[in-house]
């Protein structure tokens, strides 16, 4: 059977379902529901349709797989290796108390085998998808104290609800200045969360490999490589012959390390993130790490750049003086938009390959209506574990392009900083 | 409304992308079968024009998903 034979078969599978599910819907009574929330929403009362009275922990209602797909690719206070969930310590700093709060995330009473969030509040903060919130409410107790639930409105604010009683919670703190929601928040949050586990497991495992490899080199001098010796050395001598030497010229042995740091490190990171059940952690594709990454690329390109690379973008030799007018704001904004998309181009690739993924897995639930539907769930069982497959080869492909892209450009870059300028006729 | 607008100029990007990749490796493709002995150029400089021009789908997509989540 063809390729093209099996999509058009898994569609109208899909098509079929989807029939089906929608002549289902009318049956269930939660249609007016929806129409209340959007009315309620016109005055912003703070509280509007939301109440506690319904607040408990668990998956209830309607499964919204967009907010899966968030839940799964965000930091997490928890670490969970398939359905279990390990403690991590927490350090949070506010304005409020000035005090420096240092526990572990255990504090919040989450089940060890389980999926869920705890049900105490502590220090006045609260874990709420498996990220630490702080509750606006002076008021509300230091100690550890029992709550009802946490609710959520249509603008991912969150409440959490002690008795009858509803609290509001300032946003999640993150490293990207709240730029994707939240804002600057009045506590910072500088744990040791899920992505900051995988780095340091990452980080170790490499230094380990590549001491040992770097041993190995030293030992069997003149023999064969062995081993991971021989996994390791096709790949760094193919970016060494394919973007170290290209672009970076004769001094290219002086930029090696980064690029090559840059390329390991992205793509240890990235095959450690594809592995399932295994925290599934999404460090390239955490905004705050990416940009990190490319504020290293921006500063070794800009402090080795020379004569000719800062001449060649204030003062543009040999076009005449008015387009240098136009050309001047052009070539200074690229200096800053260079790693400005080498930190967008690994999160957005990453993230929408997981994204994908999760969706893939939430029509299991979207078409079992939740669990409802038996047939549904069943039916979609295969499909969507073949899509998520096929989904997830993709990814182990985008994990080697990604990598290798991120060195590429960044070496590019160095390249033209550094550049010697032997092309004067041209101009 | 604002986040269908915003979705509708996310689209509109992805199809300048498209097209801009498309035409990138369709050439790349082209100079692979004139002269098979410089694949691996082709194939290098390919995927940095790609990068290049993915990179401004990526801004545009990330303005348009901040426009969406104003907040």
């Amino acid at each position: 059977m063809s390729i093209k034979t099996l999509f058009t078969l898994v569609f109208l599978f899909f098509g079929g379902l989807l029939l089906a599910g929608s002549g289902d819907q009318h049956d269930h009574g939660h249609d007016g529901h929806d129409h209340d929330t959007h009315e309620a929403h016109e005055d912003h009362s703070g509280g509007h349709e939301l109440s506690c009275e319904h607040a408990s922990f668990g998956h209830h209602g309607e499964f919204d797989a967009g907010a899966t797909a968030f839940h799964h690719i965000s930091d997490a206070n928890v670490y969970s290796i398939g359905p279990l969930q390990m403690p991590l310590p927490c350090i949070l700093y506010n304005n409020r108390d000035g005090a420096l709060h240092m526990f572990l995330s255990s504090e919040f009473g989450f089940d060890n085998l389980g999926h869920g969030d705890g049900n105490y509040a502590f220090n006045g903060y609260v874990l709420d998808g498996g990220t630490v919130r702080m509750i606006a409410d002076p008021e509300f107790p230091m100690d550890k104290t029992e709550i009802k639930g946490i609710i959520h409105d249509d603008e991912n604010n969150a409440y959490v609800c002690v008795g009858d009683r509803m609290y509001g919670t300032y946003a999640k703190s993150t490293a990207d200045f709240g730029l994707f929601g939240g804002g600057i928040t009045p506590f910072y949050d500088f744990s040791i969360t899920k992505n900051v586990v995988s780095m340091i497991i990452v980080f170790l495992f490499m230094l380990w490999m590549f001491l040992k490899i770097a041993k190995a080199y030293k030992l069997r001098e003149g023999q064969a490589p062995k081993g991971l010796q021989s996994f390791i050395e096709p790949i760094f001598v193919f970016i060494q012959d394919e973007v170290c030497k290209p672009f970076l010229g004769d001094k290219y042995l002086r930029y090696q390390p980064f690029i090559m740091t840059l390329f390991f490190f992205i793509l240890g990171l990235n095959l450690f993130g594809q592995i399932p059940f295994l925290g599934g952690s999404n460090v390239t594709g955490n905004l705050a790490f990416t940009a990190v990454l490319a504020i290293f690329a921006f500063f070794v390109t800009n402090l080795s750049g020379n004569k000719h690379y800062w001449e060649h973008i204030f003062w543009m030799p040999g076009v005449p003086a008015w387009v240098k007018t136009i050309l001047t704001p052009v070539e200074v904004l690229g200096v800053f938009i260079k790693p400005l998309t080498l930190m967008l181009r690994l999160f957005a690739n990453i993230t929408a390959g997981h994204m994908v993924i999760i969706i893939f897995v939430s029509l299991i639930f979207i078409f079992s209506q939740n669990g409802e539907s038996m047939v549904g769930g069943l039916g979609t069982v295969i499909p969507s574990g073949l899509l998520s497959l096929f989904m997830m080869s993709i990814e182990l492909l985008v994990a080697f392009i990604q990598a290798f892209v991120f060195a590429i450009l960044t070496a590019s870059y160095i390249g033209a900083a550094i550049e010697d300028h032997h092309h004067e006729a041209a101009h | 409304m604002v986040g269908s607008i915003a979705a509708i100029g996310m689209g509109l990007a992805v199809i300048g992308a498209g097209i801009g990749i498309g035409n990138i490796g369709a050439k790349a493709m082209e100079a692979i079968a004139r002269q098979p002995e410089a694949v691996g150029d082709i194939r290098s400089n390919m995927i940095l024009m790609a990068a290049l021009v993915e990179g401004a789908a990526l801004i545009a997509i990330v303005v348009s998903f901040l426009v969406a989540n104003p907040n």
